[in-house]
């Protein structure tokens, strides 16, 4: 491990494709965590598939495979993907998803068509450009690195900069709108940044995987909080560590792809903050949800025992167990529930094994039919 | 055919989302013949009520008999009117299709509606007054028309008990009356009907039972009875002030000093 | 025409529209992003299948990789039931998950198998002609052809028996549960032919690209069609179309057959979202063009019928008084005014507009809908 860490130090790759990996995490992250939220998780795959034929239409052009060029040749195609997608979904009854899926596709189709060509026509100088497909973080330099950082540091910091009309727009766009917020300008900037948080990652992680960076850190931190400042910062973390533990460890073993192992870092951060974060965990909800069968049980025994108890008009009339088993049919654990029960001082038991209410049992359970808007005698039934 | 069993019985019936009990230990009957109406506020669980009965939402316990059988046994004898929003009106079909698709039950796997299918779906399209228009794409009626599709699908159904969730939401004044007049037709033919309503004022001019549902069965019975102020206060939790004084049912006078004055003209 | 040209035309035709057929329920139950997951997801069972089966050519493997997209889609689902992933997200963290083992694994025994990444997803049409089907001796033609038709007669045959089912369950799923008729059966049923489809198509077309064939068409059809039957009829014609143009695009060009037959299936999709006749954006356009001067031809009658025989009505009823009172500019009111009175129910006396009787009746019929 420390080895590892003293590794990242010294070795040049290494640590320029953990910064790589580093960036892409805290710009996909963070931006990401916009595109869960606004329930567009899936146009950033879109997004990251139509840039294909936009890297081979800038190489294309200047002859250049500097990151610059390609990038904003990506992003161009990224961004008529978008408008696509939303034009196609605003005048017609095609649903979103469909569109999404066409839009990916066929963008990617265009892609495939350009890098044949350019294999046919130009010759040796295209090479490398198909690395797009799934990253190649090996092949990262430090101005790639240093390409990404800038851009991505602007974006974040636009993201900051309209911290607050950007929470209008993914909370209420229509409120915002009446406040007289530019709220489509403001989507449009918005969708922009997450086109260049993506394509600032395709060289590290490629067009395939480019989606799980987007979506995972920001699902994994919503998980852990309800405030999206909170949630933003978090994905942003999340977003990094995975990065750098996925490039170092791709690093330290032979034949590991990095793009491959970030996803998959990413995921298991997800799965872990899906199970075990605080509150919206789901094995604190198995939890919660256990122990409210067994409250909903007990409340349903002691609701039981006083309505026996106001037919006879007296609170400590004992009754057998077997006769609220009768009023729970099917339940057979009505004598378990009421040992609870007693546990609590709420009903006690008789030494015939007959079952009655304390009188804090009767107060507690008046004080539950109150809370749920009952009298014992207040239905009028037909059967 | 009246029947010796309840065309409902609902016994214990408790769901539970997550945390909190939807609906929580229902015990109703709803006796053969009759026109019920469900009645309560939002998230009382009407529309769940009506799902856990039609086995499309799982119950955590409790027990559902129709005609004393349990669903599955007697679903050739139930018919459902879902809320108009819960499908894709852009759907690629049109109206004589999707009456037809009340008739799938009947079929059963993999036949198909023939002739004779097409000649009951037109007759019932007639019933509701849409023969006209059979052959028209689904998104291009209007919201009243779209119900009266649904009810002619449940009408070729032809099941003795009918559940319908919001029939009349939605619909103006002369197709809801239009609508409520077959509820009656299909009483008359004794059918059982069970629907949701939103319009408190309508509920004693329309059923002739009524369950008042707020997560707990409030109160259920013949709408003279059940259909108080007083139930009704604790079914909507006390800002209940809109039956006029002359139409409210109630029969307990004790409570009539209490009644709020805000009636609407 | 070559005789491979001919096969891999007639490859790719069986493609598409074995394609288009389980493609026309996803899109209808808004489920496009699946046939994406589902499709990049079968490269781990491909791998999986690989080691087990030791072969690229297996009828095994198939069933390996389908059920690894059955997989994806409960993975899908489990994810979207705990209430904590909304659904489009749990598909964007699904498929890459499962996408990466397999890239990892290939990567790690890359040695093991003849099987790379960049084949799954782009695939070769162009070699189908190569990999043939012989059995006794006898060439028996591309085993794409094979497979590809088997897997067309399977997702028709499904089809035609659940034709009913599949209709209902899309519509309205609550009356088919309530019927007896397990939708959530019916749905990995559905998610299943489009595995096997996927898979069986990934040589020819590669897994993106599989994505284009099982919605593009569809989506197509969907503009030009308000019957089922239809729509699915349509699919497959534009499935083929879409087949046939991409071969000889690619054919022109010189380029990945796959890439242009999708390249195709956009670009026929734009060119019938531009021009359906009643659907398209120019027909769109057209109406609510038209629709625009019929409502300002119909302002113009009501104006001019509520000032009719009042004493302002010399004032009221001048063309630059429209600008005015009505809010129209000086060009627009022109133009309303020349096709009102092209349509008889406006006439121009010395500079005055009078109503004619027509344009009475236009006026009254207004008033009276409103």
């Amino acid at each position: 491990m420390l080895d590892l860490f003293s590794q990242l130090l010294t070795d040049y790759t290494l640590r320029t494709v953990a910064l790589g990996a580093a960036t892409l995490g805290i710009v996909g992250g963070g931006l990401g965590s916009y595109a869960v939220l606004r329930g567009q998780s899936l146009l950033g795959d879109a997004i990251s598939h139509a840039a294909l034929p936009g890297i081979a239409l800038a190489f294309l052009i200047t002859g250049s495979k500097a990151p610059l060029p390609l990038m904003l040749g990506a992003a161009a195609t990224g961004i008529v993907a978008t408008l696509f997608i939303i034009g196609v979904t605003n005048t017609t009854r095609v649903p979103y998803d469909s569109a999404l899926a066409l839009a990916l596709s066929a963008f990617f189709g265009v892609g495939l068509v350009l890098l044949t060509y350019l294999q046919q026509h130009a010759g040796a100088a295209q090479a490398g450009l198909d690395s797009f497909l799934f990253g190649q973080a090996a092949a990262l330099v430090e101005h790639d690195v240093v390409v990404m950082a800038v851009l991505g540091g602007i974006a974040l910091l636009a993201l900051l900069l309209f911290w607050k009309e950007f929470k209008l727009l993914a909370f209420d766009p229509d409120f915002g709108r009446s406040l007289g917020f530019p709220i489509r300008m403001l989507d449009i900037v918005l969708t922009t940044l997450l086109v260049v948080a993506i394509v600032i990652g395709l060289q590290t992680v490629g067009v395939v995987l480019m989606s799980a960076v987007i979506v995972a850190p920001a699902a994994a931190a919503r998980q852990w909080t309800d405030r999206l400042s909170v949630m933003v910062a978090l994905a942003a973390t999340f977003g990094a560590l995975s990065g750098v533990s996925g490039a170092v460890v791709s690093g330290a073993t032979a034949n590991l792809p990095t793009g491959p192992t970030i996803v998959l870092c990413m995921g298991t951060v997800v799965i872990v903050s899906l199970l075990l974060a605080p509150n919206r965990g789901l094995l604190w909800r198995w939890w919660r949800q256990w122990r409210t069968s067994r409250r909903l049980r007990q409340e349903r025994v002691l609701y039981d025992l006083y309505t026996l108890a106001a037919k006879h008009g007296a609170g400590d009339r004992p009754h057998e167990a077997a006769t609220l088993d009768a009023m729970v049919s099917g339940s057979t654990r009505t004598a378990y529930v009421l040992r609870r029960l007693a546990e609590q001082g709420l009903v006690a038991e008789t030494s015939d094994e007959r079952w009655h209410l304390t009188d804090e049992g009767l107060e507690e359970a008046r004080r539950l039919a109150d809370k749920r808007n009952l009298a014992p005698d207040a239905t009028i039934d037909d059967a | 055919m009246p029947d010796a069993d309840p065309a409902l019985t609902v016994r214990d019936l408790t769901v539970a989302y997550n945390e909190e009990p939807v609906l929580w230990d229902i015990d109703w009957t709803v006796p053969a013949g009759t026109l019920t109406g469900i009645v309560g506020p939002n998230g009382a669980g009407k529309t769940t009520l009506l799902q856990a009965i039609l086995g499309i939402e799982t119950p955590a316990a409790g027990q559902v008999r129709i005609f004393g059988q349990s669903y599955e046994a007697a679903r050739d004898r139930v018919g459902y009117v879902p809320q108009r929003g819960s499908v894709d009106w852009d759907f690629p079909t049109d109206a004589l299709d999707v009456v037809l698709m009340g008739l799938y039950g009947r079929l059963g796997w993999i036949r198909r509606p023939g002739a004779e299918e097409k000649e009951e779906a037109h007759a019932a399209l007639e019933q509701v007054g849409m023969a006209d228009y059979a052959d028209r794409q689904i998104s291009q009626l209007s919201g009243g028309q779209q119900q009266r599709v649904f009810l002619a699908r449940a009408l070729v159904q032809e099941a003795d008990l009918y559940f319908m969730d919001e029939p009349l939401q939605g619909v103006d004044a002369t197709t809801e009356r239009a609508l409520f007049d077959l509820l009656r037709t299909l009483q008359q033919r004794d059918c059982t009907v069970v629907a949701v309503h939103h319009d408190l004022q309508t509920v004693p001019e329309y059923f002739d039972r009524v369950l008042l549902l707020n997560v707990r069965r409030i109160a259920s019975g013949p709408v003279e009875e059940v259909f108080t102020e007083e139930n009704l206060r604790r079914t909507y939790g006390g800002r209940v002030g809109f039956l006029r004084k002359n139409e409210s049912p109630i029969s307990d006078s004790a409570s009539a000093p209490n009644r709020k004055e805000e009636s609407r003209a | 025409m070559s005789l491979p040209q001919i096969e891999i035309q007639l490859v790719a035709t069986v493609v598409a529209v074995a394609c288009a057929l389980p493609g026309t329920f996803l899109v209808l139950r808004r489920m496009g992003m699946m046939s994406d997951a589902i499709s990049h997801a079968i490269l781990l069972g491909i791998v999986v299948g690989v080691f087990i089966v030791g072969t690229l050519h297996s009828p095994l493997l198939i069933v390996a990789a389908a059920l690894t997209g059955l997989l994806t889609a409960a993975l899908v689902e489990t994810i979207n039931s705990t209430g904590q992933v909304k659904e489009d997200a749990a598909i964007g963290l699904v498929f890459p998950v499962l996408f990466s083992i397999g890239v990892i694994l290939i990567a790690k025994f890359a040695g093991d198998m003849h099987l790379d990444t960049d084949a799954v997803l782009l695939g070769e049409l162009a070699f189908a002609p190569f990999n043939r089907l012989t059995a006794f001796g006898l060439d028996f033609g591309p085993r794409a052809l094979w497979t590809m038709g088997g897997v067309l007669v399977l997702n028709a045959l499904f089809l035609a028996l659940f034709y009913k089912e599949l209709k209902l369950a899309t519509f309205d799923p609550g009356l088919a549960a309530s019927l007896g008729f397990r939708p959530r059966v019916l749905h990995y049923a559905l998610m299943g032919l489009v595995s096997l489809t996927a898979v069986s198509a990934f040589d020819a077309v590669g897994s993106i690209l599989v994505v284009a064939l099982m919605v593009g068409p569809p989506m197509t059809a969907y503009l030009l069609s308000d019957r089922l039957e239809w729509m699915i009829s349509l699919s497959a014609a534009f499935g083929v179309l879409n087949a046939i143009a991409g071969y000889w695009g690619a054919h022109l060009l010189d380029v990945s057959i796959a890439g242009t037959m999708a390249t195709t299936t956009g670009l026929v999709f734009g060119l019938v979202l531009l021009g359906a006749p009643e659907r398209g954006l120019i027909a769109q356009w057209r109406r609510t063009r038209r629709q625009k001067w019929q409502f300002a031809v119909k302002m113009l009658a009501i104006h001019l019928r509520q000032h009719e025989n009042t004493p302002e009505a010399a004032r009221e009823c001048q063309v630059d008084h429209l600008q005015e009172h009505l809010n129209w500019d000086g060009p627009f009111a022109e133009r309303v005014v020349e096709r009102a009175v092209s349509r008889g129910s406006v006439r121009r006396e010395n500079g005055h507009l009078r109503l004619t009787d027509e344009g009475r009746e236009v006026a009254q019929e207004a008033a009276t809908q409103t």
